[in-house]
C-alpha cells in the first residue's frame, strides 16, 4: 500500500515520462517523415508537462491576487509558467519549419518514407 | 467545402470565437490567459474560415500586404514602447518608474503599459499563425 | 522479433526513468522543492510594483519584458525560414539555370 500511496502521489511525473517515452519510439520505429515530426512535437510536450508539474503545491491557489480577500493564500509557483510559454512558441517554429522541408524532400524525390530516400541516394551516388 | 450544414454554422461560429479570442486577450491583466492564448483564438478562427471558404476568398479578407502590417507593425510597436521607457526614466521598458499612469487594483485600465503589451503579443500570434497557413497551403499553379 | 526487442529496450528505459521519479519528493506546502527565494518576492511584491492582479502576466510583462521581446523575434523568424525554402527567389533559380 506504501507503494500504490507513492505512485499516485507521483503521477504527475510518471505521466510525463510515459509521454516522453511513447514520443522517443514513435522516432526510432516508424520510417515515415511526418510520423517522426509528430514524435519530436510529442516529446516536447512531455518535458513542458514535467517542467509544470515540479512547480505545483498541494492545496494551492491559482496565482491571481483577489484584491479585497485575505492576504495568507498559498499559491502555486507561476514561475515555471511563465518560461513555458516561451518553449511553446519555439517548438512550434522548428516544426513548421521542418514541415516545410518535408514539402522540398517530397518534390525531389517523390516519396517521403525514409529507407526510399536512402535507397534513391544511394542510386544517384553511383550513377555520378 | 461544399457541405451547406458546415457553411451554415461556420457563419454563426466564427465572430463568437474571435469575440472569446480579444476578449482573452484584452482582460489579460485580470484572468488568466494573456496574449498567447488569445492570440491563438483568433487565429484558429481566421483558419477556420480558411478551411470552409476556400483559399481565394480568404487571400481577399487577408492579403498579402495585411499581414506584412501586421508582423512587421507588432515588433516595432514593442520596441516604441521600450524607447518610451528610455525617454521617461531612463531603462528600457519600464513600467511604473517611468509615469505610466497604474490606476487601481482589479480594474480594466490598471498596469501601466501592460495591456498595450498583450494586445501587441496577441496581434503578432494570430498573424503569425494565419500565415504560415496560407504559405503551406498554396500549390504551384 | 526486432520490434519485440526495441520494444523491450523502451520498457526497460521507462522502468529506470520511473525509479529515479520516485525519489523525487512531491509538493507538500510553501516549504517544498518549487519555492526559492525569487518565486516568494514574485508573489509578495507583484500587486504593488505593478498593479495588476495575475501574477503570471505581471512576471511576462514587466519583470521580464525583454524575454517577450526575443520571443515575438522567433516568431517572426519562423515566417522568414518557412518563406525562404517555400517561396525561393526567382532570379536565383533562373541564374542557376544558365549556369
Amino acid at each position: 500500500m506504501e507503494l500504490l500511496k507513492d505512485v499516485l502521489d507521483h503521477i504527475n511525473f510518471i505521466g510525463a515520462v510515459a509521454l516522453f517515452v511513447i514520443g522517443l519510439y514513435t522516432v526510432v520505429t516508424h520510417s515515415n517523415l511526418i510520423k517522426r515530426i509528430l514524435g519530436i512535437n510529442i516529446m516536447g510536450t512531455a518535458i513542458f508537462f514535467f517542467f509544470i508539474a515540479v512547480g505545483n503545491v498541494l492545496e494551492g491557489a491559482p496565482p491571481l491576487i483577489d484584491p479585497d480577500g485575505n492576504s495568507e493564500v498559498v499559491f502555486i509557483n507561476p514561475l515555471p509558467s511563465v518560461l513555458i510559454l516561451t518553449g511553446i512558441v519555439v517548438v512550434v517554429s522548428i516544426t513548421v519549419y521542418s514541415l516545410s522541408l518535408v514539402v522540398r524532400i517530397y518534390e525531389t524525390y517523390g516519396t517521403i518514407d525514409q529507407k526510399e530516400i536512402a535507397a534513391i541516394q544511394k542510386g544517384e551516388d553511383y550513377s555520378d | 467545402m461544399n457541405d451547406i450544414i458546415v457553411r451554415s454554422i461556420t457563419r454563426i461560429v466564427i465572430p463568437f470565437v474571435m469575440l472569446y479570442g480579444i476578449y482573452i486577450v484584452l482582460h489579460g491583466h485580470i484572468s488568466p490567459g494573456g496574449g498567447f492564448s488569445g492570440g491563438a483564438l483568433v487565429g484558429s478562427s481566421l483558419i477556420l474560415y480558411t478551411l470552409v471558404f476556400g483559399v481565394d476568398k480568404a487571400r481577399k479578407k487577408f492579403s498579402h500586404r495585411v499581414s506584412e502590417i501586421a508582423e512587421s507593425g507588432g515588433i516595432l510597436l514593442y520596441l516604441f514602447v521600450g524607447a518610451l521607457g528610455i525617454i521617461l526614466s531612463g531603462s528600457f521598458l519600464s513600467n511604473q518608474s517611468a509615469g505610466f499612469p497604474m490606476g487601481e487594483l482589479g480594474s480594466l485600465l490598471s498596469g501601466g503599459v501592460i495591456p498595450i503589451l498583450m494586445i501587441v503579443i496577441g496581434i503578432k500570434v494570430a498573424s503569425t499563425m494565419i500565415s504560415l497557413f496560407h504559405i503551406l497551403i498554396e500549390e504551384e499553379k | 522479433m526486432k520490434k519485440k526487442f526495441i520494444a523491450s529496450i523502451f520498457i526497460l528505459l521507462f522502468v529506470v526513468l520511473v525509479y529515479s521519479i520516485m525519489q523525487m519528493p512531491a509538493g507538500v506546502g510553501v516549504d517544498s522543492l518549487a519555492y526559492s527565494e525569487s518565486t516568494e518576492y514574485y508573489i509578495e511584491n507583484a500587486a504593488s510594483e505593478t498593479g495588476v492582479t495575475n501574477i503570471v502576466a505581471a512576471i511576462l510583462t514587466d519583470y521580464r519584458a525583454f524575454d517577450t521581446l526575443g520571443e515575438t523575434i522567433v516568431l517572426f523568424t519562423s515566417i522568414v525560414a518557412v518563406v525562404s525554402v517555400l517561396r525561393p527567389d526567382k532570379k536565383y533559380e533562373e541564374g542557376e539555370r544558365h549556369e
